[in-house]
């Protein structure tokens, strides 16, 4: 098992054909994700070809909208590789076409635009009232679920399939920790984001791997700015059973500097990561000072098993 | 990006938010200049993107030109929790029978936009939410629309707006929404709007944040920018588009992830406390790509920064791989030959890392060690710096 994605999953690329969008096409393929066409409404018709994970040649269709792509293909997870002026409008059209996960790479998106497409996924709700499509970022490295599928630009060689479920805001701390836990492996790892508003939190990720049979333990990692690792800490008090270790990033940034990414700034007393620790402490979560006593931490849960 | 309370009053007028005149002084004849333009009595307003200025004696009210030059004199240079103050504001004199708050900000836990206000403004909002939270109407501001006419009735009856002064209060809030969403701002605030003894609905005081990300359709914004409170090196890394943070210690920091390099300078502040307390100097991200080019430009910022005394290089080969990084380590020390004196730890994993170490086994550059975990490499960096 695994949550959000795996092997069935069949995935479009909006932005297929730009520089981003075609090399993680390739290798998202490589990594043995069902890649079953993409998005571009100047190249309609057109074909872009690259090799799957047994090398062999794979021909993908360029369409002119999601909804086509959509239609044709079957498709039910959408990346987004197009640029920051163009994303707003793309992951509305994949939220028009009812894909159930939009993963949305791009970096350095406006968060006005990010605030009205998730106001806008937020109102596109099924018959039970339940949101049709899922957001993962933006300005995220995606989803993998090892040996299965891969949708964004984890590097798949990392790591196989195992029993940890990896949530956090950075792509290279994931990799980082995927890295230190390679012997463990993971169901599956999710990079959320580190802009100020995300379409898939470490709440809903958290929920998602309570939930999922196969994962065993969990890995969160947050960094300083907002509120969401003091968030998380009280819905792990409540609804998580599952042994959780977790790693913040940003003890030593200072007041009102940002930190890479938009949202990671302390402001006043608010955002700190001691205050992010000690929320998560105090709600049974096992955290580490450095990724590497994280890792080790994870590792004496695993031997106490 | 924040911005200073004048910059803030022009967006407001530019948007047809009532202001009062303003003119920016950064000399005492600049400012009795602007007080005898304006005419009558004045304030004199410092300019420092901090709370406090009030109690800090950096307002005054002047009642004649001359005066606005001594209020001037007094409050230019003046030191105001840490920042200078470079600007003073000449304002009109208001009339103000009635002070009131309000604000749009981005709600990062509601992933909404959320307006705030209250018929007691003036005072600290903070100390107001505390003190008497049914005091601050909140209310949550739909991104996709922004304040309409009937959002902005909405907020002004559960701010409880006399109902005489609904209407004039609900105008200035749909322009105040124009100015948030079409400056891309993540923040406006108005403390205080006032009620003037004629009537009118005034924004006397602006605060403004707004989004670094929209830069690319605000090309206005680039004026905006503080030139002069800019570190010389944080200059320079942006105009070679890098992520570069200035900070106060003896580690050059170079790694590419946001995260991984926050989390890098953590390692390098508990390595530290081992080795005479040195701390990270920077953080500098470099991103994905770390070219060669990118590398060197990189490494020239840190070693042009007189407090480092070494570098900590930490890479996870991720999409880059660690050969790039190594070529671009080895080539950016070619570019800056004698311009690199200060040794340089390098941490490589990931995506081909044996090929990485061995391109710089090969270079065998005497400045350059190689350490095998992000924690050695921490040790081996901070040490460095302490016996530099």
């Amino acid at each position: 098992m695994s949550i959000f994605l795996n092997k069935d999953s069949k995935v479009i690329v909006q932005g297929i054909t730009g520089g981003e969008g075609s090399k993680h096409t390739a290798r998202m393929l490589a990594a043995g994700t069902q890649i079953v066409g993409g998005v571009n409404a100047r190249k309609v018709g057109t074909t872009v070809t690259h090799q799957d994970a047994e090398g062999r040649e794979v021909e993908l269709k360029v369409f002119g909208t999601v909804a086509e792509a959509v239609a044709e293909t079957g498709a039910d997870v959408s990346i987004v590789f197009v640029p920051p002026a163009f994303t707003k409008a793309a992951v509305i059209e994949a939220i028009d076409a009812e894909v159930p996960l939009v993963v949305v790479i791009t970096e350095g998106v406006p968060v006005g635009d990010t605030a009205e497409f998730w106001a806008y996924a937020k109102s596109k709700v099924d018959a039970e009232g339940k949101q049709i499509t899922r957001i993962i970022g933006p300005n995220c490295p995606g989803i993998i679920t090892p040996g299965e599928s891969l949708v964004g630009i984890t590097p798949a060689n990392i790591t196989g399939k195992g029993k940890i479920g990896l949530v956090s805001k950075s792509g290279t701390l994931t990799y980082q920790m995927m890295f230190e836990l390679r012997d463990i492996g993971f169901t599956t790892a999710i990079g959320i984001g580190g802009d100020p508003i995300i379409g898939t939190t470490h709440i809903d990720a958290l929920e998602a791997f309570e939930a999922d049979p196969e994962t065993e333990a969990i890995v969160m990692i947050g960094e300083i700015g907002g509120d969401a690792e003091e968030r998380a800490a009280e819905f792990i008090k409540a609804h998580v059973t599952k042994p959780v270790v977790g790693y913040v990033a940003g003890f030593t940034a200072p007041e009102g500097k940002t930190m890479g990414h938009a949202g990671a700034i302390v402001s006043g007393s608010s955002g700190t990561a001691q205050a992010k620790k000690e929320a998560l402490e105090a709600a049974g979560v096992k955290v580490g000072k450095t990724p590497s006593e994280a890792a080790q931490l994870m590792r004496e849960i695993f031997s106490q098993k | 990006m924040d911005l200073f309370e004048y910059q803030a009053r022009d967006l407001f007028e530019k948007h047809g938010v009532p202001v009062l005149q303003g003119i920016v002084a950064t000399t005492p004849e600049e400012a009795k200049a602007a007080a005898e333009k304006i005419g009558g009595v004045t304030v004199v307003k410092a300019q420092v993107k901090v709370g406090g200025r009030g109690k800090a004696g950096g307002v005054k009210v002047a009642k004649t030109p001359e005066e606005a030059y001594q209020y001037a004199q007094q409050i230019l240079g003046m030191d105001i929790k840490g920042h200078t103050v470079h600007r003073v504001m000449i304002a009109q004199g208001a009339d103000i029978a009635e002070e009131y708050y309000f604000s749009l900000l981005l709600d990062r836990a509601n992933r909404s936009y959320l307006a705030m206000c209250s018929v007691e403004g003036g005072m600290d909002i903070e100390t107001l939410a505390a003190e008497r939270p049914e005091a601050l109407a909140k209310v949550e501001v739909n991104p996709q629309e922004g304040i309409t006419p009937a959002k902005a009735a909405e907020i002004v009856e559960a701010a409880g707006f006399a109902a005489d002064l609904r209407e004039d209060v609900a105008a200035v809030l749909v322009k105040l929404g124009e100015v948030y969403r079409q400056e891309d701002a993540t923040l406006v605030e108005v403390n205080p709007l006032v009620r003037t003894g004629d009537g009118q609905i005034l924004a006397l005081d602006g605060k403004v944040s707004l989004d670094d990300n929209a830069d690319f359709r605000q090309p206005e914004h680039e004026a905006l920018v503080d030139k002069s409170a800019e570190n010389p090196l944080e200059a320079k890394a942006k105009a070679h588009d890098l992520n570069y943070v200035k900070l106060d210690g003896q580690v050059g920091i170079v790694g590419n992830g946001a995260g991984l390099v926050m989390s890098t300078l953590d390692v390098v502040a508990y390595a530290g406390e081992r080795h005479g307390n040195v701390k990270p100097a920077n953080f500098l991200d470099i991103g994905g790509g770390a070219s060669a080019e990118v590398m060197a430009a990189g490494l020239d910022i840190i070693l042009n920064d007189e407090q480092v005394k070494s570098v900590f290089v930490n890479v996870f080969g991720g999409i880059t791989s660690c050969d790039a990084v190594a070529t671009g380590i080895v080539k950016a020390l070619e570019i800056l030959g004698d311009k690199a004196t200060k040794p340089l730890v390098v941490r490589l994993d990931g995506n081909n890392v044996e090929e990485g170490r061995r391109i710089l086994s090969e270079a065998n550059h005497p400045l350059v060690h190689q350490a095998a975990t992000m924690d050695s490499g921490a040790d081996k960096a901070a040490e460095l710096a302490h016996t530099a």
